[in-house]
């Protein structure tokens, strides 16, 4: 046998035992969510006596779906997360973009002290922040319990990131003279930006938008302490409460919990392309 | 219009950056301060004067044993975690960018937990060790799959760890396969010419060349482990008897379960300490062996 015709076949067999590994670890990856769905069409004594099995012995039944969409009231939930997240994600963008613009064009004081602030506070958990966050806009500025109060929180916490990604697209990606053009031709730099700037950053754009975007509607810490009425609730908190209240109903508690998943799922099947590369190029920038 | 006068610069700037700085110093910079003043003084999160104690706040977290667990026990968790996840991670990336079949699909599949919440997984797995695990002990009578493994103290730390592992891999695969991609095919050539082994050149050419991979994900994953809170929160709530209660857990009980706002703050921050130093440290050591293609 010939060097090429071995090396050929060592690469064929080591692709097939790496294929075999990866399919194994592929079905342990979505197991969970096998169980999930196999199991919320069963009655509820059909998940206690064989959670395993494809087919109750009560057969199939939908029931789960209509009650835990009433009890856990899912589309006020999936309103409130849908409005506080769009809104967040379309702030942070606009505030981070101004603000990274601003920083770059111009070497004024105020500029570098609140870059160099922001970089800094990207190392703070929130942790850190929540107890005074709490301490100060529950008790001395009484404004929780607002949804515009989240979303308002929300920008705050993700503007350093947002603001140190846009300050390297523009730094490395604008070229100067373009704007200068503009400024020639008689634009105003707040023109300027939104007509020349802003469209050039789409990459940047959807980057942030991804990131933050996944991060708001999956929260759960923030918005718990600051949404108390049960109105305003998002889909993390209501799962939450609706896990303690409705522990032993698990065919109820598992309906809930695949609802909870489902937008983000579809909305990943349609945007799998930008949500990785969103991701990756965010996680290797930050 | 005059470009180098005062107004022009304040105008600018407020019209540009005063939003961001107007949310950045209410929501990041105001707690922080504050949160220093909070650990001088001792407030039950109800009564208007917050009395000064002094360092009191930072002698009882010291002397908190139960924080030291906590402590000890995210410690313990994350070494293990960081480790596990960082090793799985970059196995699939090898893996997913050898150019095997399927290997986009392979890559979106991995990264599907991290597109769901804490809270959700916790329960999704909650589901998965207290039924399904358990029916499959008892139908083929193995004792030790027959009872939860959440309900015993070891067993509960291994959850944790088993979902932590789950859920970050696939988020770290994909730093680690960008790490793959950026070393260029050439230099893996050049070296299987002089002599060397897939495996060697892997090992001596490409993995130098991740380092920053490297140093970012065990940044991440310290991090994100330092400060484990939802999955805590729905998985195990730190039961068994609170023998999974992490630091974060227990900060967030010191102050808004006991009320103790000022030692609950000053533990955060000693929390954030140890993080801090552990992830820079880290970093610092990383970055100083990095080398240049």
């Amino acid at each position: 046998m010939t060097d090429n015709a071995k090396a050929a076949r060592n690469k064929k067999i080591s692709h097939a035992i790496m294929m075999l590994i990866l399919v194994i670890v592929f079905i342990a990856f979505v197991f969970p969510f096998i169980l999930v769905v196999i199991n919320v069409f069963k009655t509820k004594g059909d998940i206690n006596s064989a959670p395993l099995a494809l087919v109750g012995s009560h057969g199939f039944t939908l029931d789960n779906f209509p009650n835990a969409i009433k009890k856990m009231n899912f589309w006020s939930c999936f309103k409130n997360s849908l409005i506080i997240t769009v809104s967040a994600t379309v702030l942070t963008m606009l505030f981070s973009s101004m603000a990274a613009f601003v920083i770059v064009r111009n070497k004024w004081k105020a500029c570098a002290l609140l870059f160099s602030g922001m970089v800094a506070s990207m190392v703070i958990p929130f942790q850190v922040l929540m107890i005074p966050l709490v301490s100060l806009y529950g008790a001395t500025i009484p404004i929780l319990n607002s949804r515009i109060t989240l979303i308002f929180m929300h920008v705050g916490f993700s503007l350093s990131m947002a603001t140190f990604m846009f300050h390297g697209a523009i730094h490395t990606n604008i070229p100067l003279e373009l704007e200068e053009a503009a400024l020639i031709d008689g634009c105003s730099r707040w023109k300027t930006f939104w007509s020349v700037v802003f469209p050039l950053l789409k990459p940047t754009i959807a980057t942030v938008a991804v990131i933050d975007a996944m991060a708001f509607w999956n929260d759960y810490l923030l918005p718990s302490l600051v949404l108390r009425k049960k109105e305003m609730y998002t889909l993390p908190i209501a799962m939450q409460v609706f896990y303690g209240t409705y522990t032993t109903d698990i065919g109820l508690i598992l309906a809930a919990l695949l609802l909870a998943m489902l937008p983000i799922l579809i909305l990943y099947v349609f945007l799998q392309r930008y949500i990785i590369e969103g991701v990756t190029s965010g996680a290797v920038k930050g | 219009m005059k470009k180098n006068t005062m107004s022009y610069k304040v105008k600018q700037y407020l019209i540009f950056a005063g939003p961001a700085t107007f949310l950045f110093c209410a929501v990041v910079i105001l707690p922080f301060v504050y949160g220093l003043y909070l650990t001088f003084t001792s407030w039950d999160g109800i009564s208007t004067t917050k009395p000064f104690v002094g360092v009191a706040n930072y002698i009882a977290a010291f002397q908190d044993a139960a924080y030291w667990q906590a402590m000890g026990r995210t410690i313990l968790y994350s070494v293990i975690s960081v480790i596990l996840v960082n090793v799985v991670a970059f196995l699939l990336a090898y893996m997913v960018t050898s150019g095997i079949k399927g290997q986009n699909f392979f890559r979106a599949g991995f990264f599907i937990p991290n597109l769901i919440g804490g809270i959700v997984l916790g329960y999704v797995w909650k589901f998965v060790f207290n039924r399904a695990i358990v029916a499959i002990g008892q139908s083929l009578s193995i004792g030790a799959l027959s009872t939860s493994w959440l309900s015993t103290t070891n067993g509960a730390m291994f959850c944790l760890i088993l979902v932590s592992v789950w859920q970050y891999a696939g988020y770290m695969m994909l730093i680690y396969v960008a790490g793959f991609m950026s070393v260029s095919k050439s230099l893996m050539e050049a070296a299987q010419i002089d002599g060397c082994t897939k495996t060697q050149a892997t090992i001596n050419v490409t993995i130098p060349l991740m380092r920053s991979s490297f140093v970012q994900c065990l940044f991440l994953t310290i991090t994100r482990c330092f400060m484990v809170y939802d999955v805590n929160l729905s998985l195990t709530k730190g039961e068994p008897f609170n023998s999974s209660v992490m630091a974060a857990m227990h900060v967030y009980n010191q102050a808004f379960a006991y009320k103790n706002y000022g030692t609950g703050q000053a533990e955060a921050l000693i929390l954030f300490i140890v993080c801090a130093i552990v992830g820079v440290t880290q970093v610092y050591i990383g970055k100083k062996g990095e080398v240049a293609a």
